[in-house]
């Protein structure tokens, strides 16, 4: 219909769908819509299990308006709305804008770029946005000297232009700034680029693996087994904590992989903020936690009264150890993650973590019962005999298992180049400038007349605060001879 | 004497020189703004030694990290950075007519400390805090934080400079906006002496002798109060326009200044909020974004400034509206840092209130 809408020029659609896409305009209302719609996602929680946001539904519409709401939710996809269509479109017209926008700018930005600086006609002097004129004393060749030094100290590297009886000085500086931006908007799109690459080549789940046990996949946040293709062994985990207290200092466990039969990398430590990393696969230790009715081992350092040497014993829960050289039996009987004592005295487990592991141990000499009592690991006093002997409770292996995050993100590498583009970009764009600079000399009447010209594409006023303080610097060099 | 006695003496010198600045924009006598300077100078020498001390106590604690790892002590060296801005900008420009609006930033600030309650001590850090990706996130986070504090505080002395009518939807957002953050420092200051006189823990919560108050009369009434003071703002605006208007003070240096604050604090927040907030998130959990909520609220105050520095190209978006949208950025920014802590959680957990 509207090629015959004869008379008026009217774009075609395409033309007018490019056009709107070469607007800032339509860059500020995605950029508007983008922010608000976030705000979405962080009110109602993502990927929660429903009874959390229905609970909340509930508390902020009330009984009867809850349920339709929920829907509503549930329909426009805000319980998982990152991830959702309308979100993802709104991204990829922000990207589309980005791209039009700079695909339309670039050849003028080019021209601007690459077109070489030419002296300026006389008369152009004082059209300029920084403009400076004055006679100075001394002959034309002292002051052309001083010029030369003043566009030297300004870091300009100078052409010079002679037409009769005057002298021109111009360059230009940071010209490539101008692409700055570009160089912002495009790192956008790299680093988007790098998300799209993780969202459909790479993996993201988590692995539980108790001690001693081996694994071979993981699993993905909606409990989906992800075969590794290799297998990973737990050799041992531990965690130690700040002084007494139940706040964890460091975690980690020892870790080997398994390949074709072969072990390949053999019982390699992790903890926070240090991953192991195995064809494509980061593994981040992220966690850890008691396993139910675990059957370990106990790992107790066992020495006699004044004996030199120790003996370590690795046993199971109702085993026995002896004490060498004595007639001592000691039999483990219980078992507790983490010991405390009531105001009554009697002990409890606290929490299922390993916060305070400790033993119960019965005693026997010769055959005759003689006492029992805790052998808490984190508390070395509880480790000596009424006769001096000490049994240390070294370790309680088998009990934990260790959490891992399981990442394979073929995409990160070109999100990290995205983010050193912009880190560069941005830099360039706030705080670089394209300085062009124009000094022109000439005799007049006994004197000698300096013209300067200079513009800045941003911080002109710092580029008349350079100049003018390389001309102060210049003329006190004149004063004192 | 400690980091907390120092802390202490700044803490009181920062309301002592707010007080001063908003009676030197009163009476604009050049002694009264000589003390005021004199006030914040000293005060924020206080504030650096006991940052400075404070980093050697959790040394000898045998903890050893710098103080920037939760609530307290970032909210502390934002304060920090927003005075040593503030100072920077008094002595450049020589102009102490920006201290009435910045200084109750750190008013507000400080209040948050002591009426929530905020944790004090000095802690040791969870594993996943135990890096170096920490110190540069947290420092240039909170130096972007402060660049945009100070932003907002001269897009608002803006808005109060170019607005003329009632009825300009420019003139009642600032009224609004600026109402409400003046009725805030006041209601904080107000919560405080309250609890000083009845000798009551301070730290129980905001508003709690206004409009949280246990008696429903009182904080009923309060909120009365505070409503009539925004109309009352908005009604006699102008004597702040007046106050102003007789200061070395042109809009278009404003406007300037609010763009200058702004294009230091974007590319430091980028840079240190965003990247290296997700280079450290990828190496300690494995995902460099996780649309968690601070990172999401962080997002979104990116994009809020995005926005201002893309409006200032269309024409007509420059000044006014510009300015709105820098105060707005602002009042993202709390909420990034403050909000999402109190209303939502995430993985910025340990940053909790208590």
């Amino acid at each position: 219909m509207m090629e015959n809408d004869a008379g008026k020029k009217r774009l075609s659609p395409i033309d007018g769908i490019w056009k709107l896409f070469t607007t800032v305009k339509l860059a500020v209302v995605l950029i508007f819509l983008i922010a608000m719609t976030s705000v979405i996602g962080t009110v109602v929680e993502q990927d929660a299990e429903p009874e959390k946001n229905i609970k909340f539904f509930t508390g902020v519409f009330g009984d009867t308006l809850a349920p339709a709401a929920y829907k509503v939710s549930q329909a426009a996809g805000f319980f998982d709305m990152y991830h959702s269509w309308w979100f993802l479109t709104l991204l990829l017209l922000f990207s589309a804008n980005l791209t039009i926008c700079s695909i339309d700018r670039l050849p003028k930005i080019h021209r601007a770029v690459s077109e070489p600086q030419k002296p300026l006609p006389p008369d152009a002097f004082g059209r300029h946005s920084i403009k400076k004129d004055f006679l100075t004393e001394g002959t034309f060749d002292d002051v052309k000297a001083r010029t030369e030094k003043l566009v030297g100290k300004l870091g300009f590297k100078c052409a010079d232009h002679v037409e009769d009886g005057s002298v021109q000085f111009y360059g230009q500086k940071g010209r490539y700034s101008r692409y700055a931006v570009y160089v912002v908007h495009f790192s956008i799109i790299v680093t988007l680029l790098g998300a799209v690459i993780g969202a459909f080549f790479g993996f993201n789940g988590v692995i539980s693996i108790q001690e001693g046990k081996t694994a071979d996949a993981a699993w993905t946040r909606q409990g989906v087994e992800h075969p590794l293709g290799f297998s990973i062994r737990c050799e041992d985990f531990s965690v130690q904590f700040y002084g007494d207290s139940d706040m964890p200092k460091e975690y980690m466990s020892w870790l080997t992989v398994m390949d074709d039969g072969k072990e390949v990398i053999k019982n390699r430590s992790i903890e926070v903020n240090g991953p192991l990393k195995y064809k494509g696969y980061t593994f981040y230790q992220s966690s850890y936690g008691p396993v139910p009715d675990a059957q370990g081992l106990l790992f107790f350092r066992i020495t006699p009264k004044g004996a030199q040497q120790s003996e370590i014993v690795k046993i199971r829960l109702r085993e026995s150890f002896k004490i060498p050289g004595t007639g001592f039996v000691g039999k483990t009987r219980y078992f507790s993650p983490a010991l405390a004592f009531g105001k009554d005295g009697e002990p409890f487990t606290y929490t299922e973590m390993m916060n305070n592991p400790a033993v119960f141990v019965e005693y026997e000499e010769n055959g005759l019962k003689k006492y029992a009592g805790w052998v808490a690991k984190r508390h070395p006093q509880t480790w000596t005999l009424p006769e001096g002997h000490t049994v240390e409770f070294m370790d309680n292996w088998g009990y934990q298992a260790t959490g891992l995050q399981v990442r394979k993100d073929p995409g990160v590498g070109v999100v990290y180049l995205g983010c050193i583009l912009m880190t560069i970009g941005l830099y360039a764009a706030f705080f670089t400038s394209h300085r062009k600079l124009w000094v022109m000399v000439q005799s007049e009447k006994g004197k000698v007349r300096v013209s300067i010209a200079a513009s800045a594409s941003k911080h002109k006023v710092s580029f008349e605060t350079d100049i003018d303080g390389a001309l102060k610097a210049i003329n006190r060099e004149v004063e004192s001879g | 004497m400690g980091s907390s006695e120092f802390f202490g003496v700044a803490t009181i010198g920062y309301v002592v020189a707010m007080i001063v600045y908003v009676v030197y924009m009163v009476f604009r006598k050049e002694n009264i703004g000589v003390a005021a300077t004199t006030v914040a100078v000293f005060s924020f020498l206080s504030h650096t030694a006991a940052f400075v001390l404070r980093w050697v106590e959790s040394y000898r604690q045998g903890i050893g990290h710098a103080p920037l790892t939760n609530l307290y002590e970032s909210l502390i060296f934002f304060v920090w950075c927003l005075m040593l801005g503030y100072l920077i900008i008094e002595f450049k420009y020589k102009n102490r007519h920006f201290g009435a609006f910045v200084t109750p930033i750190a008013g507000m600030a400080l209040g948050f400390i002591e009426l929530t309650g905020v944790a004090k001590g000095i802690q040791p850090l969870v594993p996943a805090l135990q890096s170096n990706w920490l110190l540069a996130h947290v420092t240039l986070s909170f130096i972007s934080y402060a660049a945009f504090a100070l932003s907002f505080a001269i897009a608002l002395m803006y808005l109060i400079v170019e607005t003329k009518e009632y009825k300009e939807p420019a003139y009642i957002f600032w009224t609004l906006a600026g109402g409400a953050f003046f009725i805030i420092v006041a209601a904080m200051g107000i919560d405080y002496v309250y609890a000083a006189v009845s000798g009551q823990d301070a730290g129980k919560g905001l508003f709690r002798a206004t409009f949280f108050n246990p008696s429903s009369g009182i904080a009923m009434g309060t909120r009365i109060a505070a409503l009539a003071g925004l109309v009352l703002l908005w009604r006699y605006g102008h004597l702040f326009k007046r106050a102003l208007g007789t200061m070395d003070l042109s809009s278009e240096f404003l406007d300037e200044l609010t763009y200058k604050m702004i294009a230091a604090g974007f590319p430091v927040f980028t840079l240190g909020g965003l990247i290296f907030g997700a280079i450290w998130a990828d190496q300690a959990w494995g995902v460099y974004w996780s649309w968690d909520p601070k990172e999401t609220w962080s997002l979104i105050t990116w994009l809020v400034y995005a926005f201002y520095l893309h409006c200032r190209f269309i024409s007509g978006w420059r000044g006014k509206r510009a300015a709105v949208v820098a105060v707005l950025g602002f009042i993202t920014v709390v909420f990034t840092y403050l909000g999402v802590n109190i209303f939502l959680s995430g993985l910025h957990a340990y940053g909790g209130v208590r």
